[in-house]
């Protein structure tokens, strides 16, 4: 009697905070309006990535760039402004889908920003996909996430496909390398990035491990290291064990070059390693340095936040700019956005990259450039353009 | 399987899974001690360690180091390492009291059930892990470098760092110093009486209140010193490193025999080689799963760990 009690007890709070929830959203989409008769206002652009924790710093320079696009439309357009809404998912699958029901929710949102990471587009993409939310990631690059027919997907970047094989070219053609580690943090940007890596070198691989999420710790794997001879390690995975990793390879008095994917292009990676322990060590991004984009964005950029661009600010700029036009063009809709986007056809401002997408949503892969970066004297320098093959 | 892996490495993966294990040994003594003296687990002991870290994080800011900094000379860095182990074992000693204090000791007042001190337990491992990733906007922080790389033992092989000596002799230090602490004293004595019979000590005029307060703050001391070597061997540290590792630590406790002191430090340190030994041979990514499997067959064999729950019986 008394659990039948408080099943019921429970089912009615769960009814009420739903309710509570419609109402909420009901609210949010009723607002608006003012300014032009024909025009709706107020639309907002989702950016959904890690705006918190430890990969932060590969998420944050793109969330800057897209305010930074909203803030200079919205001095041209004052009268009919956009916003953009954060979706903070810490780069956790495991947030991505509450995050992501939150933005389908929100009737406002008419395009993302996003997601930043391989690991919760998955878990996040069926979801806009089923609401007809067009989403443009700045850099998540798992390959396979173009292979799910999600309608809605758009990768505003290279992928794997086109960075393994340069950061292998690299490894094996400039560096030179005879004995390379391969280690990959199992995740779906990780070990997808690892394996076209292995691809490319071949036998050049003399050992490869596996690291986990969250893993602080890495002695068995230092061991393996040390022991196999190898002067070069691969990683593929992100800043938040990389960084512990390399460090204690280095306390462990491996000497040996360290060379990981975008996801250790960042600047936690430079910060949290130390300058002295980080230095020499290499990551490729399918993507051009922020620094030297085009247009006024870098100088804009600095005035606006007092620093250079990070990583992919350049690409999320232009892709807020891309959702901008749309919306200035008078597309209100998630579907108007998104037949926009499926006829969209011209170079960023920042990037020069020419945005067209493919019915699967990648770009022309033969015009990706992937770059390779060096940490020297606390900062990544861009080292070359990693040439192709 | 790759046993040429295990057999080339072996005197690296024998000494590194000597230092993990003590670090967990060390985390492990505070889980076993509350156990024997309250039949409760801890849970928040892991936030207790994350605490630790962060303190000794503090301090060596406070020295002025970061993660860019250069090392400082030996004589300095032991003596930077020192306070560090003072503040850390300071902050985790009060945190872990904090807790007793503000969550258990109410619920004991009331003759809470089990259930509800489980709970408290996770509900105050949570508050606290979200409380300093709110503080630290969950950010990865970098330890700064302190005592040099180079192997200052090497012998045929076998290399051990000085970070390495240093958690080993530490960790055997405080180990041997607690255990002659609880087999000694008369607090010693008080928290073997309160563990053998809560009851009957009370009668015998044991304060029972100050002698669990006792054994959180000896548990949090323990958590304190193990998170400034586990700083310096893992170089970070965020809001969530007490997670594995107070489960790790956790599982230790009840491979040695929950309750019992001794057991915990042998099971910290088993755990710590056995790991180590699983990832050269099947690879990293089976490192937890052998560990965790070698511990529910020895369970089989020993349901109440290798050297039995003892904390009051045990030469009582």
């Amino acid at each position: 009697m008394r659990q039948k009690f408080v099943r019921t007890l429970g089912g009615v709070a769960i009814a009420a905070l739903m309710l509570g929830g419609a109402a909420a959203c009901k609210q949010d989409s009723g607002g608006g309006g003012g300014g032009n008769a024909n025009k709706v206002c107020d639309l907002k652009i989702g950016f959904f990535g890690a705006l918190t924790g430890a990969d932060a710093g590969l998420v944050t320079p793109g969330k800057q760039a897209a305010d930074l696009a909203v803030k200079q439309y919205n001095a041209k357009n004052a009268d009919c402004k956009v916003s953009i809404q954060p979706f903070d998912s810490q780069g956790k699958p495991e947030l991505a889908a509450g995050l992501a029901t939150n933005a389908v929710n929100d009737a406002k949102i008419i395009g993302i920003v996003g997601p930043a990471f391989s690991g919760e587009s998955q878990t996040a993409n069926p979801i806009f996909n089923q609401a007809n939310l067009p989403t443009i990631t700045q850099s998540a690059t798992r390959p396979s996430l173009s292979a799910n027919n999600w309608k809605i997907f758009h990768r505003g970047v290279g992928n794997d496909l086109s960075q393994g094989p340069a950061a292998g070219r690299y490894i094996k053609d400039v560096m030179k390398a005879q004995k390379v580690f391969v280690v990959d943090d199992q995740s779906a940007y990780g070990a997808g990035l690892s394996d076209e890596v292995k691809k490319t070198l071949g036998s050049l691989v003399i050992g490869t491990d596996k690291a986990t999420d969250n893993q602080n710790e890495f002695g068995g794997i230092i061991s393996k290291v040390k022991t196999s001879g190898a002067t070069v390690l691969f990683y593929g995975g992100y800043t938040e064990e990389a960084s512990p990793f390399l460090k204690q390879l280095r306390a462990n008095g491996w000497t040996g070059t360290f060379v990981g994917g975008d996801g250790i292009y960042d600047a936690n990676m430079l910060s949290v390693t130390g300058q002295k322990d980080v230095e020499g060590t290499i990551a490729t991004c399918p993507c051009a340095p922020a620094t030297t984009a085009k247009g006024n964005f870098v100088q804009d950029f600095k005035t606006e936040f007092g620093a250079d661009p990070g990583v992919y600010a350049d690409v999320a700029y232009d892709l807020t700019n891309i959702f901008l036009e749309g919306i200035g063009g008078g597309k209100s809709t998630r579907a108007d956005m998104q037949a926009f986007l499926q006829g969209y056809n011209k170079a960023g401002s920042a990037t020069g990259v020419t945005y067209k997408w493919d019915d699967k949503g990648e770009l022309d892969l033969a015009q990706v450039r992937v770059w390779a970066f060096k940490a020297a004297a606390g900062k990544w320098a861009p080292d070359q353009e990693i040439p192709k093959a | 399987m790759d046993f040429n892996e295990l057999i080339r490495g072996f005197p690296e993966l024998t000494i590194t899974g000597l230092t993990q294990g003590a670090i967990y040994a060390l985390v492990a003594l505070g889980y076993t001690m509350v156990y024997g003296v309250l039949r409760l687990i801890n849970f928040a002991h892991s936030e207790v360690f994350m605490i630790g870290t962060f303190a000794a994080l503090w301090t060596w800011g406070a020295f002025g180091l970061d993660a860019n900094s250069g090392r400082p000379s030996v004589g300095a860095a032991a003596l930077m390492i020192a306070a560090a182990i003072l503040v850390a074992a300071v902050f985790s000693g009060a945190a872990a009291l904090l807790v007793e204090v503000t969550a258990y000791r109410p619920l004991r007042r009331r003759n809470a059930p089990p259930l509800a001190f489980l709970i408290t337990a996770i509900g105050a491992s949570f508050a606290l892990s979200e409380g300093v990733a709110i503080l630290t906007d969950r950010r990865q922080f970098g330890i700064p470098a302190l005592l040099p790389t180079a192997p200052v033992i090497s012998i045929g092989g076998w290399n051990i760092t000085s970070i390495q000596l240093s958690t080993l002799a530490v960790a055997i230090v405080m180990m041997i110093g607690l255990d002659q602490f609880v087999q000694r004293t008369r607090f010693g004595r008080g928290i073997r009486a309160v563990a053998q019979d809560p009851n009957t000590a009370a009668l015998m005029g044991v304060n029972q209140s100050r002698v669990i307060a006792l054994v959180f703050l000896l548990g949090g001391l323990m958590a304190g010193v193990a998170a400034v070597f586990a700083d310096m061997k893992t170089a970070s540290t965020r809001f969530n490193v007490g997670f594995l590792i107070g489960l790790k630590a956790f599982s230790a406790a009840v491979l040695g025999g929950i309750g019992n002191l001794r057991g915990a430090a042998l099971g910290g340190i088993l755990l710590g080689l056995v790991e180590n030994y699983a990832a050269a041979v099947f690879g990293t990514a089976f490192k937890d799963f052998v560990g965790f499997v070698v511990l529910i067959a020895l369970l089989m064999f020993r349901p109440t760990g290798l050297l039995g729950e003892s904390l009051g019986r045990a030469r009582a």
